[in-house]
């Protein structure tokens, strides 16, 4: 299960939002699990069907949470036309298998969590905490 | 002469699980060639006919050596090299 915040999952949907019709991607790095530091990554793509982080800019926010002790606990992007379920593209390419890929659809205003390990898609639950809860 | 290569999470399973491991060489390439020989299996994670796989990225110290020469980019004693697999998809 993927327990997050409602401000992160706003500040998620709020950069899907922003980019339509391109993909949006980014990471939100934390430790333990929880997800913390929202971190919007440019999609060096700039496509409605693909995304790809500009590989210097992952190297720079890499180095930031291995100098923190943190892990990417959520690695997000948007689809801008398809369901919020990972592609065969978001399988092939899935490199962190600690991490929740949380998919955001624009299209179809839907937010969807999933863990991704050698090629296996497995949903899980979302758990947002509403803001004084 | 010893280089570290930082090693990503999902090829930990070709290092005993270790997050940094050295190696040695005068270029990327012989650097791949001796992490092959140390941790079998490495390379091909890493390159696909003769080339650097489009979605790895290797930085030689600061720098992407997709930008420095690929393969051929000269290493040397004291450098850091990291690998870390792009984040990508469709």
């Amino acid at each position: 299960m993927l327990t997050i915040s409602r401000e992160l999952v706003d500040r998620i949907i709020a950069h899907a939002t922003a980019d339509h019709p391109d993909e949006a991607c980014g990471v939100i790095a934390g430790r333990a699990g929880v997800p913390e530091r929202f971190v919007p990554m440019e999609n060096a793509e700039r496509s409605p069907t693909f995304y790809r982080f500009d590989s210097m800019e992952q190297f720079r926010v890499w180095r930031e949470m291995d100098d923190n002790d943190e892990e990417p606990v959520v690695i997000y992007h948007s689809h801008t036309a398809t369901e919020a379920y990972p592609s065969r593209t978001d399988v092939s390419y899935a490199s962190e298998p600690g991490a929740h890929y949380v998919l955001y659809s624009t299209a179809l205003a839907q937010f969807r969590s999933f863990r991704i390990v050698d090629g296996v898609i497995e949903e899980e639950d979302v758990k947002i905490l509403e803001p004084g809860v | 002469m010893a280089i570290e290569v930082r090693i990503p999470t999902i090829l930990r399973t070709y290092t005993d699980g270790a997050k940094a491991v050295d190696a040695s060489g005068a270029t990327i390439e012989e650097l791949i060639g001796d992490l092959e020989a140390r941790h079998p299996g490495i390379k091909a994670r890493l390159v696909e006919n003769d080339k650097l796989r489009r979605f790895v990225n290797v930085y030689l110290n600061d720098e992407d050596v997709r930008f420095l020469g690929g393969l051929g980019t000269p290493v040397s004693d004291g450098d850091t090299v990291t690998v870390l697999p792009a984040v990508a998809g469709g």
